[in-house]
């Protein structure tokens, strides 16, 4: 993975120094509150219901077991013990205090992590498929380029004050893990023949307007990455709108404009652009591209493996749901999941990143990543080594095998955190998961993915679960609506509304519903919740949903 | 009376209307044209918040502007940086604005050309 050099290491070092001077001068009063915001934003910092939160970048989703390490003590020095990872693969701290946060960001300095754009109407994290430089299906690491977007958009002088925030997602293979066309800009590395090139997505986005992203480039050389992408953020820069801020993203400019004049306007800026890259970004890219370099593989027998696989039965189901295919036939990627029914999901204490951290060095080549999914993921573990990983995870509650699985819910904080929330989310999904769990229905339910979100936002990417959940506030009362049918992959759709919603006390049972319509429903248990509801639509779930709705009523 | 701010600090503008063409943040791109003998250009932000000037003033820089270039508006000393980046010479704020923010809250940003990541992707390999 990617390793500091002088340049990143000075870089942040005068950031830091330059945020602790505006933290002095926020106490001091010299910066008002309003001019604090942005700072304070653009370094990470939130302020939220009952604390600033911090949330600390996670570039493209891969630390190592120090960095792990170093989170795990930031939570017990500074907060309470505990972090929430993410949706865009970054890490949440929700109780720390504005005086030690300097201090914090110098935690990480020491560990070449940062909080900057994480927040702000900046370029956000550059996030990338979370089994990057492993999955047996990749065309090529995606990562490289995620690291040249990041420096290339770390502190850019034009586009820290934009219209909103920006958010692009790298994917290196045909199978979309990194939600790509739910961002303003999706980079999908593909093959033209022998060469390999970039289609170029943009204007993808959840929240009060779901988008799926548009085709603006089929196929981009990769020596025209920058420029190219320079150009959509400044078209965009000066055309986003800034008087109404539910309509400033680039899916909003693409729907009011049209794409082919958002092409033309792109191309222009583009023949502008292009000279200013002098190729010294294709010299780093080549640097970016040994530093992720294959880990040096180990070869030893996975005998023992094949006999602990055909014995335990615990350790069987875990490794049939939990691993993923690598391109080395001997090694397996594998989804430590942070779903244990009843647990907050996405949330790790600070003794299970150690784990989690020492269990990485030894077994997954000193590498981690976050997931979207809000799980963590050892993306290089010697088949040999599964065993021992396994039993090294069970002790600390790291090994529930539900991945992908109904109980894998992906929930933002919700209002017991959020101010902008409008509802709360970690309770439904803890019923739901342990409903499920009860019913002993999760491996026969199969793949089913139920996204919660607790406002409007879509910060829990409901709009492409397969079952989205989203909490409002109906007269002060916590009102849970459901969709149907989204997905967050390259086949990705936004899901349909079943109709009215549900409040805290049936919502559940209301999903209930929903599964045993697939259930009865499906062709075979090899048929997913998806390909049923893709087969024979929403009406026979929408009828599940709502026994009393009379014949010709519209439900929807 | 303006403030203006250079690397070197607080100074009083000398500048008068007549010599100067103004923008506006929200001029459109396609309206950036200068007549040749104009050697003094002003860009205007409403509010801080609004980062659209640092964009018009790279795009006069490439499309070939070498006169004098300022940014005028409520920015704050940390945008300092940002604006010497994109282009801008010197920035222009109020008497109000220069007391909150003092000259020495801008000289600890007047190191601008360090730590620039897109002038290190912009070299020549």
């Amino acid at each position: 993975m990617y390793q500091y050099n002088g340049f990143d290491t000075a870089f942040l070092k005068e950031r830091n120094l330059q945020f602790r001077d505006q933290v002095r001068r926020r106490i001091s009063g010299a910066l008002s509150e309003e001019e604090f915001k942005p700072l304070r934003l653009m370094n990470g910092l939130y302020l939220q219901l009952h604390a600033y939160m911090l949330r600390v970048a996670i570039p493209y989703g891969t630390l190592n077991s120090a960095q792990m390490t170093a989170l795990a003590s930031i939570a017990e020095k500074w907060d309470k013990g505990y972090g929430h990872f993410t949706t865009r693969q970054n890490i949440q701290f929700n109780w720390p205090k504005l005086q030690d946060v300097p201090d914090i960001l110098d935690a990480l300095a020491e560990v070449e992590m940062h909080a900057i754009q994480t927040s702000g109407n900046t370029i956000r994290n550059v996030t990338a498929d979370h089994f990057a430089g492993a999955a047996a299906d990749e065309i090529e690491d995606p990562r490289p380029y995620a690291e040249l977007l990041r420096q290339w958009s770390t502190d850019h002088p034009e586009f820290q004050f934009m219209p909103r925030k920006f958010k692009i997602a790298v994917s290196g293979s045909a199978k979309d893990r990194a939600v790509t066309r739910a961002h303003d800009i999706g980079l999908l590395l593909k093959k033209r023949g022998a060469e390999i090139g970039f289609e170029v997505i943009i204007g993808g986005g959840l929240g009060r307007t779901p988008m799926i992203g548009k085709t603006l480039c089929e196929f981009l050389p990769k020596s025209d990455l920058l420029p190219y992408v320079e150009a959509i953020v400044s078209v965009w820069n000066l055309l986003g709108r800034r008087d109404n801020k539910y309509k400033s993203r680039i899916k909003i400019t693409v729907h009011e404009k049209g794409l082919q004049e958002i092409q033309r306007l792109v191309l222009k800026r583009f023949s502008e652009l292009r000279p200013q890259f002098k190729g010294q970004d294709q010299t780093l890219l080549n640097a970016l591209k040994k530093a992720f370099a294959t880990p040096a593989w180990i070869d030893t027998p996975t005998t023992t493996f094949h006999e602990n696989y055909a014995t335990y039965q615990n350790f069987k189901s875990w490794v049939d749901i939990n691993t993923s295919p690598h391109r080395n036939n001997d090694y397996a990627i594998a989804t430590v999941s942070l779903k244990t029914p009843g647990q907050t999901p996405g949330d790790a204490s600070s003794a299970q990143m150690r784990v989690v951290a020492q269990l990485a060095k030894t077994y997954s080549h000193d590498e981690l990543r976050i997931s979207h999914a809000q799980n963590i993921v050892l993306p290089h573990v010697h088949k040999s080594h599964l065993f021992a990983l396994y039993n090294g995870l069970y002790p600390a509650g790291l090994a529930t095998a539900n991945a992908g699985l109904i109980s894998d819910i992906i929930a933002c904080p919700g209002m017991d955190y959020c101010a902008l929330a409008t509802a709360r989310s970690i309770p439904v999904a803890q019923e739901i998961a342990l409903r499920f769990k009860a019913l002993k229905l999760e491996h026969d339910i199969g793949p089913l993915q139920i996204k919660i979100s607790g406002c409007i936002n879509a910060c829990g990417h409901h709009h492409v679960g397969h079952i989205g959940i989203l909490g409002l506030d109906r007269a002060g009362v916590e009102n849970y609506q459901i969709t149907l049918g989204g997905d967050a992959t390259e086949t990705a759709t936004i899901g349909e509304r079943a109709g009215p919603g549900f409040d805290a006390s049936t919502i559940v049972s209301a999903i209930e519903r929903v599964v045993f319509t697939y259930l009865d429903l499906r062709l075979s248990n090899l048929e997913t919740f998806l390909e049923t509801f893709r087969r024979v639509g929403a009406p026979p779930f929408k009828a599940a949903l709502y026994p009393d709705a009379s014949e010709g009523k519209n439900a929807a | 009376m303006d403030v203006i701010v250079t690397d070197s600090g607080f100074s009083a503008d000398t500048w008068s209307d007549e010599t100067t063409l103004s923008f506006a943040s929200e001029t459109d791109p396609e309206n950036l044209t200068l007549p040749k003998a104009i050697q003094r250009v002003v860009i205007t932000f409403p509010n801080f918040a609004d980062g659209r000037g640092f964009t018009l003033a790279r795009l006069l820089r490439l499309r070939g502007y070498t006169g004098i270039l300022r940014a005028k508006g409520p920015i704050i000393s940390d945008q300092y940086a940002m604006a010497r980046r994109s282009g801008f010479d010197e920035i222009a704020i109020s008497q109000a604005q220069a007391l909150r923010q003092p000259e020495k809250d801008w000289l600890f940003r007047s190191n601008w050309t360090a730590h620039s990541y897109q002038s290190r992707l912009q070299a020549s390999s």
